[in-house]
């Protein structure tokens, strides 16, 4: 177990707002986020999750305020390979020609850079990922012949090859089953403990994450609560929010 | 069999071949896992007119047709990032376009004669010391290209979002790859004509893809499959007297009929 700093920020966001074209999806959002954090992302759909998400990760460019990834500007923000993504179910589509190994392996792509062809190395960090994940028998097998809750492992192998500090994840258990998504959050919950790993988690299941994250962001359009997971689910927020029918399952 | 080597037009026709073989589904398995595939079409009627203005400013008709097609599918490219036209349209637009401009300026360089055949639907038969010299050079530069940026083209080609937060320069990548798809479809001409370039760069392709291995994997049995298809074609149309591009095609369309029927059983 590795002694985790958890007053080091890492992420920061400084009233950040986007709209896509006329519409307001996310407004005066700040928030902080440490190293060794688990944070959850819950909200009703359409509320801006995966569009903060997004901002943070650079895809969207914000229309006002700041990103800031590892106290740079995120507009100056080099060190990519800090950071691993796994992005929603992606449309890996049939027929496909990607084996496992060859999908983890790209976790590692943006790190050699251009012009630099895998190594050794990096092909026993490829492995190593695989291993993380309980899928190296996997490793030659095609994408589409795994089932969703074996295709999410690997892709969260990918993130993983990266060798990154903070993994970002968007709506990973969409569509699975209880036991495989029972699998999904011990896995997450050994990534955040025994590597060390900062998780962003974007999510509806509030009622799983709220137990396992150590902070909890309610986002509709603005970061309406976040903080401590348990207060957020005895506090008369959470009953009010189920009063409006704000809670989406 | 082996006079057919006697003529060195028939070996130029191989080696331009063999080349163009050994490229095409290099390029074309990334246009058409990125459902892309029109975009070969496109070019290859962008090249048309730059064939056309070659034939009539008389610089050579295929530098002319290279250099329309890379500086068009930039344009392309810039045109589909701005979202300002929807979708396939836009590709439709040059299409037509250049289709209607290479007519237009045939028809100004009074009339339809045999060179334009030989453009429509390759003719190995006629192609120069010097066209193959700029088919090699060209051709090793695809390749070259290929490998100095496959890592990118096939995280890109998978997954753009993922690629982009790894720090991958998508944007480059994007126009590397089409206009990479441009020198291809352009240097393509003389051995299956404007009208089966695609054909050459998609259907090699979209067999391998039936028999669901690995992307390495992949690349090689459509280049294997489409320089078997180009070599036959060729034989075939020298014994049989039929057009070389056609035949070719027709070989590589036999091989993915054929590789449907094993594949499902």
């Amino acid at each position: 177990m590795q002694h985790v700093d958890h007053a080091h920020t890492i992420i920061e966001l400084d009233r950040v707002c986007f709209s896509y074209t006329n519409e307001e999806v996310i407004k005066d959002v700040s928030l902080e986020i440490h190293k060794g954090d688990y944070v959850g992302i819950v909200g009703p759909n359409g509320g801006g999750k995966s569009t903060l998400l997004k901002l943070m990760l650079g895809i969207l460019k914000p229309n006002d305020g700041t990103v800031r990834l590892f106290g740079s500007d995120i507009k100056d923000f080099k060190d990519w390979s800090k950071i691993g993504y796994v992005p929603q179910k992606t449309y890996i589509e049939i027929n496909f020609p990607v084996i496992v190994e060859e999908l983890v392996a790209m976790g590692r792509y943006g790190k050699q850079g251009l012009f630099h062809f895998p190594t050794k190395e990096d092909k026993e960090k490829t492995l190593t990922a695989l291993k993380q994940v309980d899928m190296l028998g996997y490793k030659d097998r095609q994408i589409n012949d795994l089932s969703g809750g074996q295709q999410q492992r690997v892709f969260i192998a990918r993130a993983l090859a990266t060798e990154p500090e903070i993994i970002f994840l968007d709506e990973p258990t969409v569509g699975v089953d209880i036991k495989t998504q029972k699998q999904f959050y011990a896995l997450l919950r050994k990534l955040n403990k025994e590597l060390a790993l900062t998780l962003v988690l974007v999510t509806h299941e509030l009622d799983v994450v709220a137990h396992e994250a150590t902070e909890l962001g309610y986002i509709n359009r603005t970061m309406e609560y976040y903080g401590n997971p348990e207060e957020f689910l005895k506090g008369a927020y959470f009953h009010e929010l189920i009063g409006r029918g704000g809670l989406h399952h | 069999m082996l006079d057919l080597f006697s003529y060195s037009f028939m070996i130029r026709g191989f080696e331009a071949g063999i080349i163009i073989a050994v490229i095409a589904p290099l390029i074309g398995i990334f246009l058409v896992l990125r459902r892309y595939s029109l975009i070969a079409d496109t070019l290859s009627h962008v090249s048309l007119a730059g064939v056309a203005i070659g034939l009539l400013l008389k610089i050579n008709p295929l530098i002319a047709a290279i250099i329309a097609a890379v500086v068009s599918s930039v344009a392309i490219e810039k045109l589909r990032i701005s979202k300002r036209i929807f979708g396939e349209s836009a590709l439709s637009i040059f299409l037509s376009g250049s289709l209607a401009l290479a007519i237009v300026l045939i028809s100004f360089a009074h009339g339809f004669g045999a060179d334009l055949f030989s453009y429509l639907f390759g003719s190995i038969n006629t192609v120069k010391q010097s066209d193959v010299y700029i088919i090699g050079a060209l051709g090793i530069l695809v390749v070259a290209a290929v490998i100095a940026f496959y890592k990118e083209l096939v995280f890109v080609t998978v997954d753009e979002e993922a690629a982009y937060v790894s720090g991958i320069p998508t944007k480059f990548i994007n126009i590397l790859l089409i206009v990479l798809a441009a020198f291809t479809v352009s240097l393509a001409i003389p051995i299956v004509g404007v009208l089966l370039i695609s054909a050459l760069m998609v259907i090699p392709v979209v067999t391998a893809l039936q028999l669901k291995m690995s992307f390495k994997k992949t690349i090689f049995f459509a280049d294997l499959i489409s320089v078997f298809s180009v070599i036959t074609g060729i034989i075939l149309s020298f014994y049989l007297n039929l057009s070389p591009g056609g035949t070719i095609v027709l070989v590589a369309l036999g091989i993915f009929i054929l590789t449907l029927f094993i594949k499902r059983r």
